[in-house]
């Protein structure tokens, strides 16, 4: 039994106003909300609301048969919130059926796998906790924006635990190899790859109304015989589409939504293949080979290489900007900022300044608003300064904050001289005023006299009037007394002891008096 | 006076000159009769009489009309290498360009021929028609002296002096190699030789276009003057501009973006500046064919984020884009005369203008480089931006100095030569 696995892309970008020049640093406001607004609310009545009921009918009617899978980006989901809220019932509805597979990929549609390993995981992180809320599901099967892919994007996306993931079946990459098959990432086997059949997808998604084309119209007849034509050991087709190909880039007027209306039973009743999702196919196929993709690949115009978003200078210099800013905006928590972020790394803006128009104008140009890749970028670049601006402002550069530090410290540098003078002054102050006032206290008092060596009471006593010393001397403690005595020499002795006889009555103020005397004295000998 | 545009419906300097000049000269009694391909009915009358190409019939039956048409036939040319080709224009041209077809069904030798007034497909029929009616108008009026504003009027200005014997004044703005470089349309360059042969005074806007009309074109030196043109004097008072709303000094280019106007110098040197100082923002104002080329160098060199285009400013933004601008520089390779910064300097920026205009001939505050020296032109920038003692005495001297450049004392020049005509 072989497998068809159908997958649809559904993402819409916010599409950015007319910025101009002078809303630099004044308005922060973006997007075209009217212009969204009508796109989505066109997009949806003309192609997700039927085509969502036929699918809806399909699986009503199959049941276990019949299955496809979507991947929605977070922003898409957040401009059905807005603007179709009856879009996403619809596809809650398809996905309670559980026959119906959402896929992981980035939150934005962001090329962040390109560029910043953190920024891509943060971002597939943020698109499955939306689904999660959303549809009640946690996806295991991956798809990145435009199915870019390469040997190390996809080592990545296993080391984020998912087991298979949907990339483009680029001629280049595959040489003589058939895309249905199932292969494995070149780095990381435990990573499954399954690759788009570009022929039979695009006779659906660019071919189908292309009355020029040899095999106009398409019918389910047709299709099934080509179906029944492909190489009978090969094992799944797969058929990756943009979801508004039903509706959109295919009017229903060119009778696609009866082609797809009549396809599941056609398929059923007249091939060998059943319907299986990604997830399925993963538990089933084994791997055929490893696939060799050294250089990002994605699904996008004849090269199926990055030039859509990556190839002038005006892309790569909004891009390279852009990414700049990844580390310090996901530093911040500032939720406006976040929500800008993310809406300024859609791929689209990226699109939208692409010069290759004159080879795949038709579809570069579709949706696309600016007269000119010129004036995309400027448009883009204008937003982008003003949001660089806001970055700034939140979370500065390491340069700015560098500059701000050295700023900042030069002033606190200042600042803490000033501060020490003064302390240091106020110390010097206060050290002076204790040293004064302990000076005083340790002012040695007459009675101190008895802790003095006798060399020293010898000294200050030697060119003391005797009857000073009495005076002193009177009424003082024995033990000075006797300390001081026998200090004298025997002339002064002598003198002492007469001084003493003829002393009369002598004063207390008298006594103090000569013993401060005798204090300074004492000072001076310290 | 034959002009081709009066504001407000202009599209670049010349008509704003006309104006100033105009009035200028009604102070100093000069009367004027002032004839528009196309009037609108709005321009202003203060200072002249306008009237309107478009209404004046011509006796297409007389001898003369026939042989003139006839002659001036031949010049019928594409429009696309006529420069002073706005956005505006580009648009609309599709529309005139199935005009043309349809008024060649009906001949333009109808009574009267409505004039489109702009600068687009049917330019030189537009020209040799206006000569036309350059005729007619001469024998209706009275004056005394015909003067003809650049190339476009010279035909009518040679017409009107044929049929009248009056002396004529012709004006150059600007020189077919100011507007194309050395790839010089030849029947433009042919127009106006001859007017300039024919005419008894030539004005130049500035001595670099003296040089040029004697250089080039051979015109005896005795009969061409030099009358710069001045500014006029606007109370912008009452106009309130919202004024700068980016933390960086911005630095503004102002004008079409083609090559005589050098915008690739202005973008190296920015690329040298922001190599040294990512804070300045440089704003391209203007449009032009070399635009887009301009915006994939400014990629290129990766100073996107710095480097900003606005597109072609109507009005208002101008003067707030002059409110926002600290530096405003006019690169260009040749610049008959360049009143641009002279408008810059009177809303109080300073300007960096190159050696290869005329205006530098009169301006002494103001910074002079050669368009080629990017150094210069990044260290004057830079020194603009940063230093204020500078910037403020470039403001200040500045705005003194555009303040005395009025038209009264130009027109006063431009009466001096119709007097020498007469002595």
């Amino acid at each position: 039994m072989k497998s068809i696995c159908f997958y649809f892309q559904v993402h819409q970008p916010f599409r950015l106003r007319t910025y101009r020049f002078f809303d630099i640093g004044r308005n922060h406001f973006y997007y075209d909300e009217y212009f969204n607004r009508m796109i989505m609310r066109r997009i949806a009545e003309k192609s997700y609301l039927p085509m969502n009921a036929i699918l809806l009918e399909q699986i009503k009617e199959f049941g276990a048969k019949f299955k496809v899978s979507f991947s929605i980006s977070g922003i898409a989901i957040e401009q059905m919130e807005l603007y179709a809220p009856e879009v996403l019932d619809s596809f809650r509805a398809l996905v309670n059926t559980g026959q119906v597979e959402i896929l992981a990929e980035t939150y934005a549609h962001s090329l962040s796998s390109l560029k910043n390993p953190e920024e891509f995981k943060l971002q597939v992180a943020a698109h499955t906790a939306k689904i999660q809320e959303v549809f009640g599901v946690t996806p295991t099967s991956f798809r990145n924006t435009e199915l870019i892919y390469s040997d190390a994007i996809g080592a990545q996306v296993a080391d984020m635990g998912f087991k298979v993931m949907l990339t483009e079946g680029a001629k280049h990459v595959l040489g003589w190899k058939s895309p249905n098959f199932m292969y494995v990432n070149a780095i990381n086997p435990k990573l499954k790859v399954l690759l788009r059949n570009f022929r039979m997808s695009d006779d659906i998604a660019f071919r189908f109304s292309q009355q020029s084309w040899p095999e106009w119209p398409v019918t389910t007849e047709k299709f099934v015989g080509w179906l029944n034509n492909i190489n009978p050991k090969e094992e799944v087709l797969n058929i990756f589409l943009d979801y508004e190909t039903f509706g959109e880039h295919q009017w229903a007027s060119t009778g696609i939504f009866d082609f797809m209306k009549k396809l599941p039973a056609a398929i059923l009743s007249k091939t060998e293949y059943n319907f299986a999702t990604p997830a399925e196919l993963a538990e089933k196929l084994q791997p055929v080979s490893a696939i060799q993709v050294p250089y990002p690949i994605s699904w996008a115009d004849e090269e199926r290489d990055l030039t859509a978003w990556r190839g002038n200078n005006m892309q790569d210099e909004a891009f390279e900007r852009l990414y700049d800013l990844a580390e310090r905006v996901n530093q911040s928590d500032d939720e406006d900022l976040k929500r800008d972020w993310n809406y300024l790394q859609s791929s689209d803006h990226f699109y939208f300044i692409c010069t290759k128009w004159f080879s795949d104008g038709d579809v570069h140009k579709y949706f696309n608003h600016y007269p000119s890749p010129y004036e995309a970028y400027i448009n883009y670049m204008n937003v982008l300064a003003d949001f660089t601006i806001r970055v700034n402002e939140k979370s500065p550069s390491t340069k700015v904050m560098m500059d701000e530090l050295l700023e900042k410290g030069a002033k606190l540098g200042k600042e803490i001289g000033k501060t020490a003078a003064d302390q240091l002054q106020k110390t010097a102050k206060s050290i002076e005023e204790r040293f004064r006032k302990s000076e005083k206290q340790i002012k040695p008092a007459f009675d101190d006299l008895v802790e003095l060596s006798d060399a020293k009471i010898k000294k200050l006593i030697k060119d003391l009037e005797a009857e000073d010393l009495v005076i002193a001397l009177k009424d003082a403690k024995e033990e000075l007394v006797e300390k001081v005595l026998p200090n004298l020499s025997k002339s002064a002795r002598k003198s002492f002891d007469e001084a003493k006889e003829k002393a009369g009555r002598t004063t207390k103020t008298q006594v103090n008096k000569m013993r401060s005397a005798i204090e300074e004295k004492m000072r001076e000998l310290f | 006076m034959f002009g081709w545009e009066f504001p407000p419906h202009i599209t670049g300097g010349l008509g704003t000159a006309c104006f100033g000049l105009t009035k200028g000269l009604a102070k100093h009694n000069v009367d004027i009769i002032f004839v528009v391909p196309k009037a609108y009915g709005d321009e202003s009358e203060e200072a002249v009489r306008i009237v309107n190409a478009s209404d004046v019939s011509v006796d297409i039956e007389k001898e003369e009309s026939k042989n003139y048409w006839e002659r001036v036939q031949y010049m019928e040319i594409g429009s696309n290498i006529i420069p002073y080709v706005g956005p505006e224009q580009f648009e609309i041209l599709q529309e005139e360009q199935r005009k043309v077809t349809e008024t060649f069904k009906s001949p333009v030798f109808s009574q009267k021929y409505e004039f489109s007034g702009k600068y687009g497909a049917n330019l030189m029929e537009e020209v040799a028609r206006y000569a036309l009616v350059g005729s007619a108008v001469a024998t209706k009026h009275d004056f005394d002296i015909i003067h003809a504003h650049d190339w476009l009027t010279y035909s009518a200005g040679i017409a009107a002096k044929e049929t009248t014997g009056k002396p004529l004044v012709v004006h150059m703005h600007a020189t077919e190699f100011d507007r194309s470089g050395e790839n010089i349309n030849s029947d433009v360059y042919a127009i106006e030789r001859r007017g300039m042969e024919v005419a008894d005074r030539v004005i130049t806007v500035s001595n670099l276009t003296k040089k040029i009309v004697i250089e080039k074109y051979g015109i005896d030196p005795k009969k061409i003057f030099t009358v710069h043109n001045a500014v006029e004097p606007v109370d912008k008072s009452d106009l309130t501009l919202p004024g700068k709303q980016v933390k960086e000094k911005v630095v503004t280019f102002l004008g079409r973006i083609t090559f005589q106007k050098g915008p690739e110098y202005f973008v190296e040197a920015a690329r040298k500046i922001l190599k040294q100082d990512d804070n300045i923002r440089f704003v391209m104002a203007g449009t032009g064919d070399l635009m887009n080329k301009m915006i994939l160098r400014v990629a290129q060199l990766r100073i996107g984020h710095k480097f900003h285009f606005t597109g072609f400013l109507k009005g208002d933004d101008v003067d707030k884009m002059f409110a926002m601008t600290d530096v405003f520089v006019m690169p260009s390779i040749s610049e008959p005369f360049g009143i641009v910064p002279l408008e810059a300097m009177r809303s109080n920026v300073p300007v960096v203008i190159s050696k290869q205009s005329g205006v530098a001939e009169i301006l002494k505050h103001a910074l002079k480089v050669d368009f080629w020296d990017v150094d210069g032109m990044a260290d004057a920038i830079y020194g603009l931006c940063h230093y204020d003692a500078l910037s403020e005495t470039f403001i200040k001297y500045g705005k003194e100095e555009v303040d005395n450049l009025k038209w009264e004392h130009a027109a006063f020049h431009v009466k001096k030569v119709y007097d020498s005509v007469f002595l």
